[in-house]
């Protein structure tokens, strides 16, 4: 392994939310690599001016600051983390069609799960139940490739022994499955409905980084408690539910 | 005598494996070289043209399977069952799916080939970033310009240009979006070139007159044999777009 110089925390610095999932998947990231930073509470709903300069496209976050540099996208910072720290753990595997795999099921959650959570979340009545629905469909195929024949089959965790890419991208942002369980009174992860899935959360929410990484639940309670009563009390901006539903 | 093959790909879908030698051992050993990579795809699917062009930038031989989306194959329900989409990848009989996960795939396996991703981090970032964006921003708000009327289309219309001129602001005066070098942002956009004809008669503007360096930049990879071999005529994609049109009712 290449002796490489330490780090200084100032290389790193990142933009985040303490109740945004996409945040907590680059603070697991950075913690499970050993890499030290510096980290800057960000209000989504107040972008700061060094947010609107560092990602002027889409003003959101996380925002991962490399010697001043931005890199943006949750996803696209794992990828850079591992790029620029080869001899750090890695996160994403190292075969092609393996990494091929677990890129194409991090879109899926990001493009297909996140989404059906959120609809749980902001939703009511039919709408919401179609939003259950589209849940339970989602974690169904994900069940499936836990499965024997499935790509992650027979593993106790997407990345292996340990966790890894996938891990960090579908487990930061699940826990809030629970917190939508409770807050909308629905079933999203049956055991016995999905109990590798099931199984999968549970031993991931069990790392010591990632206890590390994810807030308590009475607070993430707390706060999607408060973002549904703004909802339904129409108080809030569209822009509020957007965030609580799509973290 | 040394037996060389060359690969030419067409516009008509056909790969030609032209082989100098006359062994029929050779033939075979092509063949079966080619049949390790196939791609499902549709002829005028921008996203299947990304694969189409890094395979050609790669030089690998595959074949190319025309999928009926009415009608989808066996082999690729089996293949993409989770989108049922094209383009697959189907190589030593494993899939990939998504054209930016097959491009990146490509990169990965023939690595001895040109690099489609740059070598430094953070440029790797950038390009995966405006990678996205295309994919975001491009299609979607594309079809809109065609499918829509009234306040919805001015609507898609205004935002189309906006995305036109982000791609313009972040090209600058580099040859290509990779720099001097053909890559990954190049190959994620270039197949929408041929789209731009289309954007713009359903849009009611024009494309140059709002981002004339990204014209000139279309006309740069066209000469690059990968993206003109690839690419479809704009009047052909317009005629299938207005075919579309006819079959949603549309007009």
């Amino acid at each position: 392994m290449d002796q490489q110089p330490p780090i200084p925390p100032s290389d790193l610095k990142l933009l985040g939310s303490w109740a945004d999932s996409h945040t907590h998947r680059v603070q697991l990231a950075l913690k499970l690599k050993g890499l030290p930073f510096q980290y800057q509470e960000e209000d989504p709903l107040r972008p700061s001016a060094a947010l609107l300069i560092h990602n002027p496209v889409y003003k959101n976050l996380p925002v991962l600051l490399h010697r001043g540099c931005p890199v943006l996208h949750s996803i696209i910072i794992l990828h850079f983390l591992d790029d620029t720290w080869p001899h750090h753990r890695s996160l994403l595997p190292s075969d092609p069609f393996d990494r091929a795999t677990a890129r194409f099921w991090s879109h899926f959650a990001d493009d297909k799960l996140a989404p059906a959570v959120a609809a749980v979340f902001s939703s009511e009545g039919d709408g919401q139940k179609a939003a259950v629905d589209q849940v339970h469909q989602n974690l169904k195929l994900l069940e499936l490739e836990l499965g024997d024949g499935g790509a992650f089959g027979g593993r106790r965790f997407f990345g292996g022994d340990e966790i890894g890419f996938l891990d960090i991208v579908l487990g930061c942002g699940s826990y809030w499955l629970a917190v939508f369980e409770e807050v909308m009174e629905v079933k999203l992860v049956d055991p016995e409905a999905f109990p590798r899935f099931h199984a999968w959360l549970r031993d991931f929410e069990d790392q010591r980084e990632v206890k590390e990484t994810i807030p308590a639940i009475d607070k993430l309670l707390e706060y999607a408690r408060t973002v549904r009563q703004m909802m339904l009390g129409g108080v809030a901006t569209a822009a509020a539910g957007d965030n609580a539903a799509s973290n | 005598m040394p037996q060389t093959a060359s690969l030419h790909l067409t516009n008509r879908l056909h790969i030609h494996i032209v082989l100098e030698s006359e062994s029929e051992r050779e033939r075979e050993r092509g063949a079966r070289m080619a049949e390790a990579v196939v791609l499902l795809d549709v002829w005028v699917s921008p996203f299947g043209q990304r694969c189409r062009i890094a395979l050609a930038e790669k030089g690998v031989a595959y074949e190319y399977k025309e999928e009926d989306l009415a009608n989808k194959s066996p082999l690729l329900l089996q293949a993409n069952p989770v989108h049922k989409k094209i383009p697959v990848l189907i190589h030593d009989g494993k899939p990939v799916c998504e054209s930016l996960v097959i491009v990146q795939y490509i990169d990965e396996v023939w690595s001895d080939g040109a690099p489609i991703l740059p070598a430094d981090p953070y440029a790797r970032a950038q390009a995966r970033f405006w990678g996205d964006f295309v994919d975001k921003k491009i299609y979607d708000c594309g079809i809109r310009l065609w499918k829509l009327k009234g306040e919805a289309h001015q609507e898609a219309k205004k935002e189309f240009i906006e995305i036109l001129k982000v791609l313009e602001a972040e090209l600058g005066d580099r040859k290509y979006f990779g720099g001097d070098a053909f890559g990954y942002v190049d190959i994620a956009l270039v197949p929408f070139f041929a789209w731009f004809y289309t954007y713009e008669t359903c849009g009611g503007f024009s494309v140059e007159a709002e981002a004339p360096k990204l014209v000139a930049w279309g006309k740069r990879c066209m000469e690059r044999e990968s993206v003109s071999q690839t690419l479809y005529d704009p009047l052909k994609v317009y005629e299938f777009v207005c075919s579309l049109k006819k079959k949603y009712g549309i007009e």
